[in-house]
């Protein structure tokens, strides 16, 4: 079986977190901090951090580019809190040198929610997940405007929190801190990994 | 299904998880909104307000207490990554205040004069986060068990000289390593020798890390410092006087933010260090007459 090659940006931020899960589910990951680590991976997660951080930082490797071709090719992309801002369109409340990649068709505001002691946990229903999905929302973005290709797969007071264009998908939570694996699964079976769950299996089954 | 639709702030989850953001980042001392904004521009993953760096808090000495509220608002005013902030060492009425102005974290700091010389704060009792300085993993078990949400070695604050910070680093990863070969009934013992909660002793021995995010500060000057606490085990790097003490803040400061994404990389190490101009001036540690890192139980 070959095993999905998972890279996770790893300039800032909750990368290991991501990391622990995709390993738990059999990919293999690698963490990107330069383009040539970039071209190898068949997927990203763009992690949780400080997004200006990030942005400038991808600037400075000469990764800002490289990135955007690679998710016009159809890479797969899971992106949470931080990483969603990076794709977005549009950011309201950004620095004024803040890069939007423009992969993902929507509008966004930063700390949407407040400081750190507005920071929240709480039970969404998720599309697709026949149980609530305890999410953990930290100095979170608020999506204001989604585009009409985008997807909501779950919402917060009307706002879209968890939605999917092609094989991006994007949370202004955190799904690597609640300790359930179900969204980075569902993510990497409906995108360019439709058989993955069933190579699993197999694996499973063989071993 | 109790918590259905239902936000609940302040939790373990939530003030660790704000920790978890900062990995891989540098944390910057500011004493102004002007040097925030330096900051922020250098791609900081949060700013420290405080009154003073710690190396004129050394020089000018006297009582070194929590920064004028007026002067952390104005920090908050002018940049959008988190804002965190200093209280004495058990001053829970200072913690209070800085909850009340809502900074993203509290920072019970050795760097200020202690206000308890028997308690820390308990920080259970609070809806922001906290990071405490530690020396060795007893302190560090002790200052999560009273709440703390990220801890940091201590280092020795505002001397340049990362020599403290390597050995608080060293001793706490080396004991967590040792935990990890102990077996059950080893572990007791470590609990009593390291005077820390056995629960947090035996999760240690489970994960081989801390319970909560492990930083580095105090003494880190150059990005080869950064590089250096990371390759030891850091997960991220506060730099107190290393930036605004140091010939040029902008390029210092940008030049450790790079080091702390790249720091197993020699290579990008030697681009961003090239023609950085002077670190801050260094002290040897044998000559100070006050180490700030003693403060604390």
């Amino acid at each position: 079986m070959v095993k999905p090659n998972v890279g996770i940006l790893a300039l800032q931020g909750a990368f290991a977190a991501h990391a622990a899960i995709l390993e738990s589910l059999g990919c293999v990951t690698q963490q990107v901090r330069t383009v040539e680590q970039l071209r190898a991976v068949d997927a990203l997660v763009l992690p949780g951090g400080e997004s200006t951080t990030m942005s400038m930082l991808l600037e400075r490797c000469g990764m800002l580019d490289p990135l955007r071709e690679r998710a016009q090719e159809g890479m797969a992309i899971f992106a949470t809190c931080a990483g969603l801002i990076l794709l977005a369109t549009e950011i309201c409340d950004g620095r004024d040198d803040q890069h939007a990649l423009g992969v993902l068709d929507i509008t966004v505001a930063r700390n949407g929610y407040g400081r750190q002691i507005a920071s929240f946990e709480t039970a969404l229903d998720v599309s697709n997940l026949d149980s609530p999905f305890e999410a953990v929302f930290i100095r979170s973005p608020v999506i204001t405007r989604v585009g009409s290709g985008v997807e909501t797969l779950a919402e917060l007071d009307g706002n879209p929190v968890l939605c999917r264009a092609d094989a991006v998908m994007a949370a202004t939570f955190h799904p690597e801190l609640s300790g359930d694996v179900r969204l980075h699964q569902h993510w990497l079976s409906g995108t360019i990994y439709a058989d993955y769950a069933d190579n699993r299996k197999f694996a499973q089954q063989k071993g | 299904m109790e918590k259905h639709n239902k936000r609940v702030t302040g939790t373990t989850v939530v003030k660790r998880g704000l920790a978890e953001m900062l990995k891989g980042g540098v944390i910057m001392d500011v004493v102004n909104p002007q040097q925030a904004k330096i900051a922020e521009n250098a791609g900081a993953v949060a700013v420290m307000a405080l009154e003073r760096v710690p190396a004129d808090i050394r020089k000018d000495g006297g009582v070194s207490r929590m920064s004028d509220p007026e002067m952390i608002q104005g920090i908050q005013a002018e940049v959008s990554i988190p804002v965190m902030a200093k209280a004495r060492i058990g001053h829970f009425a200072e913690a209070q205040m800085l909850e009340t102005l809502e900074v993203d974290y509290i920072d019970e700091s050795e760097v200020l004069t202690p206000a308890d010389e028997a308690h820390h704060i308990d920080k259970w009792a609070f809806a922001v986060p906290f990071v405490c300085g530690a020396t060795n993993l007893g302190e560090a078990l002790r200052r999560i068990s009273e709440g703390a949400a990220m801890i940091r070695s201590k280092g020795e604050a505002g001397t340049g000289n990362v020599v403290e910070a390597v050995r608080h680093l060293r001793s706490i990863v080396g004991d967590i390593g040792k935990i990890t070969k102990a077996d059950s009934a080893e572990l007791f013992d470590w609990a009593k020798r390291l005077q820390a909660p056995l629960p947090l002793v035996q999760e240690i021995a489970q994960t081989a890390q801390l319970p909560v995010p492990l930083f580095c500060a105090g003494g880190i000057a150059t990005p080869a410092d950064a590089s250096l606490v990371m390759q030891l085990g850091a997960q991220a790097v506060f730099v107190g006087s290393g930036i605004f003490k140091s010939a040029s803040p902008e390029r210092m400061a940008s030049a450790i933010v790079e080091a702390a994404t790249h720091y197993q990389d020699p290579a990008i190490l030697v681009k961003v260090s090239s023609g950085l101009g002077e670190a801050m001036a260094g002290l040897e540690i044998s000559t100070l007459e006050q180490k700030l890192a003693d403060r604390g139980w």
